[in-house]
């Protein structure tokens, strides 16, 4: 034992190097798929966007920041904000509430509380793109369950998507409808995993439910809560697979998310150097994002 | 103690009849929807303008048959299957290999890799798809499998890293010494000794990878152009474009890809959680 241990701190150097060839083995090819398809891409969106360019042949066009211009005074350019800050928004205001609600009475470990935590997770799991459509129909105007209501409260419903003073609303019904199950989850975890002596012993001191749930529960999760929030946000950044089956960005560009805005403009155009400015916006406005979060809420957490 | 009891009510469960009131409206939000899709494949066009919520006169399966013989069907669902196999099976390799050396192998430069790729958490992958269309031209990569799988595996490696390395850094570390005192280097350390012990994270991010490439649209949106190599959710937007509002076809068609994928999630729900809240399962 003691023999091992003298010759390999003699051949401390070559261990060193073995680990390190070893090391390289396991990571470079996880490395080169990083590199290549995450970096790359995004340093070269950076490059596209101070050129014009259609895609194909050298990047000769250097337009300086005029890409930037473009974007920012494109038509749709504020529409598409506004409607990522009232999706974030409304997730805020009224799906996280709403997910905590439900979770407060669904953390409880029953079997048929367990089939509504399922069934309300059901529409997260199903692809985006499936939802789009199963609600398109619910919502269209000749066959969709939107007329069928309105035919039995005798009044004409409007075809949602097809009006600009709608369409907004009724995507965020879909958002929530898709993604309130997942909130709820996140925040049942962190109930769950509250020590029940805690809330009983509470209970035994005569505390009222309402104290336990403002003083003990809410409190508890509060870093539960802290991720959700920063998901809805970046969420609704990244929206797109929904628009699509939705509306399209539709109607008259009024329901453009930032990527259906990208991907209709930038990309569908081959304008890349369009795209490559709209990229980098995008990428500034979550990495801003991400960071302020982190400082200020992650980060108070913590302490 | 029998007075908690009492103020509780069915085995236990604390739920206010206000809450169960809306537990059941919410219940019914989140139905209603699912159902009248899954039934509108049975109806016809006129039929689902009267009665969009209720049974169908007569269970005609004639939209599904048509689907499930009109050959293009089981030719999505496989694409979607190859593609998400593939992701599944580069993301466990490659993530894992690379977490196990960061997390247990001393070398020059690991804290500068580590966070390299834990910045890949902070950037949605929508923000490099127009440059990532490019990449993958320029790879001849266009109209191929791969150009889906691999821009998956890269984008789904920083959260399979961070998943991974939680789970390994927890691992025994008496056990990884003794496998050293014993001459065994890292790699088969990694063989033999980490993975047979990491069944459980493993799974939870092959569930994450395959739910992920399952449900993809916006990759293969932009890198597969001949429909013969379209996973379904562009075959079904496709479909969708042929029949436009003739809502059962579109409606059976899509209950048909859905309902197996549907049934896997459910089973699978235990690990798509445990991912969410930071992967802690531990078996």
């Amino acid at each position: 034992m003691s023999q091992t241990s003298v010759i390999q701190s003699g051949k401390r150097s070559t261990r060193g190097q073995k680990a390190f060839f070893q090391a390289s083995i396991l990571i470079v090819p996880a490395l080169i798929l990083f590199i290549g398809l995450v970096i790359w891409p995004l340093l070269n969106a950076f490059m596209f966007s101070f050129y014009k360019w259609n895609g194909f042949g050298p990047l000769t066009d250097f337009e300086g920041l005029d890409n930037y211009g473009d974007v920012l005074t494109h038509r749709t350019f504020p529409t598409a904000l506004r409607n990522v800050g009232l999706l974030a928004v409304t997730s805020l205001l009224i799906q996280l509430p709403l997910a905590l609600w439900a979770a407060l009475a669904l953390y409880q470990k029953a079997w048929f509380v367990s089939v509504f935590r399922t069934l309300f997770f059901l529409p997260y799991v199903l692809a985006e793109i499936a939802a789009g459509l199963i609600w398109r129909f619910v919502y269209d105007g000749e066959y969709g369950l939107v007329p069928a209501i309105g035919d039995t409260l005798h009044t004409e419903m409007p075809f949602v998507l097809a009006e600009r003073a709608w369409v907004m609303p009724a995507i965020i019904l879909v958002v929530m409808w898709k993604y309130f199950g997942f909130h709820m989850m996140i925040y049942i975890a962190g109930l769950q995993s509250i020590p029940n002596e805690v809330i009983e012993a509470a209970r035994m001191d005569g505390v009222s439910r309402r104290k336990i749930m403002w003083h003990i529960k809410i409190p508890m999760i509060k870093s539960s809560i802290a991720i959700s929030v920063f998901f809805a946000i970046v969420g609704s950044l990244q929206l797109f697979d929904l628009i699509v089956p939705l509306t399209g960005g539709g109607p008259q560009n009024s329901s453009h998310t930032l990527v259906s805005f990208l991907y209709e403009f930038g990309i569908r155009r081959m304008k890349l150097g369009f795209g490559g400015a709209t990229s980098v916006v995008l990428f500034v406005i979550c990495v801003g994002v991400t960071l302020l979060y982190r400082r200020l809420v992650l980060a108070r957490m913590d302490q | 103690m029998s007075k908690l009891r009492k103020r509780k009510g069915l085995d236990g469960v604390d739920i206010s009849p206000a809450q169960w009131v809306s537990l059941f409206a919410i219940a019914l939000f989140v139905i209603v929807p699912f159902w009248s899709s899954a039934i509108a494949g049975f109806k016809d066009i006129g039929e689902l303008r009267t009665t969009p919520f209720g049974l169908p006169q007569s269970w005609d399966p004639k939209n599904f048959t048509e689907i499930l013989y009109g050959g293009s069907f089981f030719r999505f669902l496989w694409n979607s299957l190859r593609i998400a196999a593939v992701t599944v099976l580069l993301t466990l390799v490659t993530s894992s290999m690379a977490a196990f050396a960061l997390a247990h192998i001393k070398f020059f430069g690991r804290t500068s890799i580590t966070s390299l790729f834990l910045i890949g958490l902070l950037f949605p992958f929508a923000t490099a798809i127009l440059p990532l269309f490019i990449t993958i031209r320029n790879l001849g990569l266009l109209d191929n499998p791969l150009g889906v799988i691999l821009p998956q595996v890269a984008f789904n490696l920083a959260f399979s890293i961070l998943l991974f390395m939680t789970f390994f850094k927890d691992l025994p570390h008496e056990l990884i010494d003794a496998a050293k005192m014993d001459r065994c280097n890292y790699l088969r350390i990694y063989w033999y000794i980490v993975l047979p012990l990491s069944l459980p994270i493993l799974t939870t991010v092959a569930v994450f990878a395959f739910v992920g490439s399952w449900n993809n649209y916006l990759l293969p949106l932009v890198m597969l152009n001949n429909d013969s190599s379209f996973p379904w959710p562009l075959g079904v937007m496709q479909y969708q474009g042929q029949y436009i509002t003739n809502w059962p076809k579109v409606l059976a068609f899509l209950t048909l890809t859905t309902l197996p994928a549907l049934a896997f999630f459910l089973a699978a729900q235990r690990f798509i959680i445990s991912g969410l809240t930071g992967g802690a399962v531990k078996g």
